[in-house]
């Protein structure tokens, strides 16, 4: 109906203005004024989830299985409230760990394996192939349908063209050129691609317009409202069965199924993590793209159902394929323009997908299939490449060629047996298998790389059995009875039933054993299987993502270093000299390095470098490289699991925690004892003030009470009362003394003093208390001595001590008290001998600490403060002496000090 | 970082009482052959718990979490 050259003509002007809308967002991006950086941009790239399959398929399966088709609109719907903690998560690793793909997410998180980026790189491809034919088969039959409608049937096989009149093979080669344009444009490989999305965004609209066009048509210009729609449909029995679910047996496990598929699908499909986490411009988009996407969803299948009953009451059942009904309807209306404008629409939802879908699937095959291969292969001018980069967008390239093949290959010889809807839902099936690992790596840090490439192979084993052997069954490659009775007709293995399974549709049936297989594998043999050291790291790293990401350092642990040239020039190989300095330079911005001194990369620049590398080149291809130039020093086990092991923080903490209790403890043990020992020293000095200030009380009342004392009582009285405020003077001296000794505050003078000078003044200054008691008092001192440094007043204190006490302790009517001074070469040595009780040992150890003193039953209380020793002993230890005594009990006591010759000092 | 979580826990909870709503056997009380409105009941009940479900998610998104986290840098 329309000319091929018209279709054409506004084809190619629809994707010229995507091109120009891309080189805007990129040059925006350039200068830095991103025009995607918003949440609506976002959300409506996120919309690239609604493809051909949404746009044509929808209304085909609603005309079979009636609300059905909901089910793939309703599981992201309820992905997109868990967004908030799933993908945010997501969002956070991948930038954390520059991470490009989900092969790469995959791969990085199961200990950097480049094992698993084969593995999933291959499944993607694999799984994703049937759905890129399904967009191909789209554009193919709409271009078809609008040149020659009405007398192409859309029943007929496009197999039966010779190949290169094959529309589907030019779309084919058509889309690879734009997604060559639009993905790789750029000689640098680890940018994103702000233009591919603002591209992307618009085509979301085009879409969602062209689409809303085509239902407001059909609802309002060919029938009179929704009202009328149904009401005609209820005439018809067919349609009349689908105003329900259909009640057929296992409809109930089918929806729930299907919804879950589509929710791990909008997780796991190659274009939405390139779309939602890698083209991410801003986590906080989330807050508004997790509502407006969602919305978006719900607003394209407003008019599903109307054009669906619609496109059935005008054909009638079964004449025309019910997934062209967009087209078609309008078409029989002869409005060309707007079957032209729904055509644009249908393209818009097949290039974007196919766009975006490839090139996330080229960075995968580029990054994790051909460099680990390349990089590994034994060519040593290979490894001596100084540039890498454009040989990692020539393999970008071709990877995009090659993808865009395999889905023409699979819709000529497979595909076009199928509808657009059951195509999709293989492919979602596929992408699927990577749910557990996904969603067990970030949120279980028990997960290994074995147990996730055992379940992936398990599930993608299952798959392949349940969904893709049936299908070359249909396509005629293999023979009819693997279905119907199972291979070698073993009942239990029909692809279909397997394990005698019933009651699921082909793709729940396949979903469901998938899944099983799939999580049972990865988490039995992440339980039992063998773990490294280098996946601990990684579990800890993706799992509290947000504790470790503060920083870009603090986010790994590798040790070690490598020469600060080595780096550049690795990092030059691949991503080109402009960026790599540009890298540095910021690096050493943030770090206040320069380049010029420093010679040496430290763990922190190694680390750096390596996310760099990982942007490019895949983070197990990055791993690669990166060691290969670092010395690393291994990370030790315990390391790691000291690091990883909560548990142990938790216990090394308390530790610590119980350590200061105890030094708190024996802190406060310490201030309870000087405590008790000012409770104690208090207690004793006022009784020591108040016994003298008592008697002298009591004498001066009897003195002033008694007018007639005789002179002789007078006499006695007076001399008791100035020897007893005597003693007050002394004690009262000898407490401040103490005090200025505890406190540092006394004043020292030191001058040269001959010791035996010490001995005459202190025995002069007692000569009146050693009479009294009847003391004999004999010295034996040399008749030259050295002079000594040392404190006059101090050291006559000391030995007024000494002497007192010896008096105090002396027999009472025979003492004797013996004092020698005696020489060595660095000392001189004083001792005060009497022949009094002794002191025993015990006592001997602490009768210099203060307050205590020896308590004598036979005697009572000893006359003194406690303190006189005390301050002897620091007196001496001021002069750098010792003091001590020797005693054995009943045969009196032997003290004794030293002072040292200045020459020793 | 209390604003964030307590969204989190918000909207998972919504998750699930999407995800009851959405599913059997709730959804055979609206799986009825009849019409409310002129339209099936099924597919009028889908749409207006999920536009309800979007509604509830815009209230719970819209409040600011109390406390801004602080820009974060990458390396580039």
């Amino acid at each position: 109906m329309l000319a091929t050259e018209t279709i054409l003509f506004y084809s190619f002007g629809y994707m010229g203005l995507l091109f120009a809308i891309a080189y805007y967002g990129d040059k925006r991006a350039d200068a830095g004024r991103s025009i995607i950086s918003n949440p609506y941009i976002y959300a409506l790239s996120l919309a690239v989830y609604c493809t051909a399959w949404t746009f044509y398929g929808s209304v085909g399966l609603a005309t079979r299985s009636g609300p059905r088709f909901l089910t793939i609109y309703l599981g992201p719907t309820l992905m997109a409230a868990l967004g908030w903690v799933v993908l945010r998560k997501i969002i956070r690793i991948s930038k954390v760990h520059r991470i490009t793909s989900i092969a790469d997410f995959i791969g990085s998180r199961y200990g950097k394996s480049t094992t698993m980026g084969y593995v999933v790189t291959i499944i993607a491809v694999l799984g994703v192939v049937p759905y890129i034919s399904l967009q191909l088969k789209a554009i193919a039959v709409g271009f078809l349908l609008l040149k020659s409608y009405p007398f192409h049937s859309m029943t007929a096989k496009f197999a039966d063209f010779p190949m290169f009149q094959d529309t589907a093979f030019y779309v084919a080669l058509i889309l690879a050129v734009f997604a060559i344009l639009f993905g790789t444009r750029h000689l640098e490989a680890t940018e994103r691609h702000e233009g591919l999305v603002a591209a992307i965004a618009f085509e979301s609209i085009i879409k969602l317009v062209a689409f809303a066009a085509v239902g407001v048509f059909v609802t309002y210009g060919m029938y009179d409202g929704f009202g009328d729609i149904m009401h005609r449909a209820r005439e018809i029995p067919e349609l009349r069965r689908i105003f329900v679910s259909p009640p057929e047996s296992g409809d109930s496990a089918d929806w729930g199924i299907y919804i879950f598929l589509s929710m791990m699908a909008i997780l796991c499909l190659p274009r939405q993590f390139q779309i939602a986490v890698v083209e991410n411009v801003n986590e906080d988009h989330l807050n508004k793209a997790i509502w407006l996407f969602p919305l978006y969803l719900l607003a394209i299948n407003i008019f599903v159902v109307p054009v669906a009953f619609g496109g059935v009451l005008h054909f009638s059942y079964g004449i025309v394929d019910a997934d062209t009904f967009v087209l078609t309807l309008p078409l029989t209306r002869h409005q060309t323009a707007l079957a032209l404008f729904v055509f644009l629409g249908g393209m818009s939802a097949a290039t974007g997908m196919v766009i975006v879908e490839t090139v996330a699937l080229s960075t995968m095959i580029s990054n994790h299939l051909v460099m680990p291969i390349l990089l590994r292969l034994p060519f040593p001018q290979f490894a001596r490449r100084t540039d890498y980069s454009s040989l990692l967008i020539i393999t970008r390239r071709a990877a995009i060629v090659l993808v865009l093949l395999l889905g023409y290959a699979y819709f000529r010889y497979i595909g076009e047996f199928y509808a657009l809807v059951s195509i999709g839902l293989i492919s979602f099936a596929a992408v699927a298998q990577f749910a557990p690992a996904i969603l067990g790596g970030i949120f279980w840090k028990g997960g290994t790389r074995a147990g996730a490439l055992c379940g992936l192979l398990a599930g993608f084993g299952i798959w392949l059995y349940t969904l893709v052997l049936p299908t070359l069954v249909h396509a005629g490659h293999l023979p009819y009875s693997f279905v119907a009775d199972g291979p070698y007709g073993i009942g239990l293995l029909k692809p279909y039933q397997l394990f005698g399974l019933q009651g699921f549709d082909s793709i729940s049936h396949a979903v469901f054993w998938s899944m099983l297989f799939n999580v049972a594998t990865y988490v039995g043999v992440s339980l039992f299987g063998p773990v490294r050291p280098i996946e601990h790291t990684q579990a800890a790293l993706f799992v509290d993502v947000y504790k470790y990401s503060g920083a870009p350092g603090e986010s790994s642990f590798r040790r070690g270093t490598a020469s600060v040239f080595e780096i550049k020039s690795l990092l030059r190989r691949f991503l080109g000299k402009k960026r790599t300095e540009e890298g540095l330079a910021q690096y050493a911005e943030q770090h206040q390095i320069n380049w010029k001194k420093e010679m040496v990369a430290d763990s922190g620049l190694v680390d750096y470098a390596e996310k760099m590398l990982a942007g490019a080149i895949g983070s197990a291809s990055a791993h690669v490289m990166v060691s290969s130039v670092v010395k690393e020093e291994p990370l030790g086990i315990e390391e790691v699991m000291g690091i990883l092991d909560e548990t142990r923080q938790v216990i090394e903490y308390s530790h610590e925690l119980e350590k200061a209790t105890a030094e708190l403890k024996a802190a406060n043990e310490r201030l309870k004892e000087l405590d008790r020992l000012k409770d104690e020293f208090i207690s004793t000095v006022t009784h020591e003030l108040r016994t003298p200030l008592t008697s002298i009380r009591s004498l001066s009342e009897i003195i002033h009470d008694t007018p007639d004392i005789d002179r002789e009582k007078l006499n006695t009285f007076s001399e008791i009362i100035i020897k007893e405020s005597e003693r007050l003077t002394r004690l009262i001296s000898q407490v401040l003394d103490f005090h200025k000794f505890e406190s540092g505050r006394m004043d020292w003078q030191f001058t040269w003093i001959d010791l035996r000078d010490i001995i005459d003044d202190a025995l002069a200054a007692t000569h009146q208390l050693i009479r009294e008691n009847n003391i004999q008092v004999s010295r034996h001192l040399p008749a030259q001595l050295q002079t000594v440094p040392g404190d006059r007043d101090r050291l006559i204190q000391v030995m007024l001590n000494l002497i007192s006490n010896a008096v105090k302790f002396c027999e009472p009517q025979n003492g004797k008290i013996e004092i020698t001074l005696n020489e060595t070469p660095d000392h001189v040595r004083i001792n005060i001998k009497d022949n009094g009780i002794g002191i025993s040992p015990e006592n001997q150890k602490i009768i210099f600490e203060q307050f205590k003193q020896v308590k004598d039953i036979r005697r009572g209380r000893p006359v003194g403060t406690g303190l006189g020793l005390t301050i002897s002993r620091r007196i001496i230890e001021f002069h750098k002496g010792k003091i001590w005594v020797k005693s054995e009990a009943g045969q009196g006591a032997v003290f004794s000090f030293t002072v040292p010759k200045g020459n020793s000092l | 970082m209390i604003g964030y979580r307590a969204k989190g826990y918000r909207l998972a909870a919504l998750f699930m009482l999407g995800a009851v709503l959405f599913n059997y056997p709730i959804l055979s009380l609206a799986n009825l052959n009849r019409m409310v409105w002129g339209i099936p009941l099924v597919y009028l009940y889908l749409f207006l718990v999920w536009g309800l479900l979007i509604f509830l998610m815009v209230l719970v998104t819209r409040r600011k979490p109390k406390i801004s986290i602080k820009k974060r840098h990458y390396p580039k």
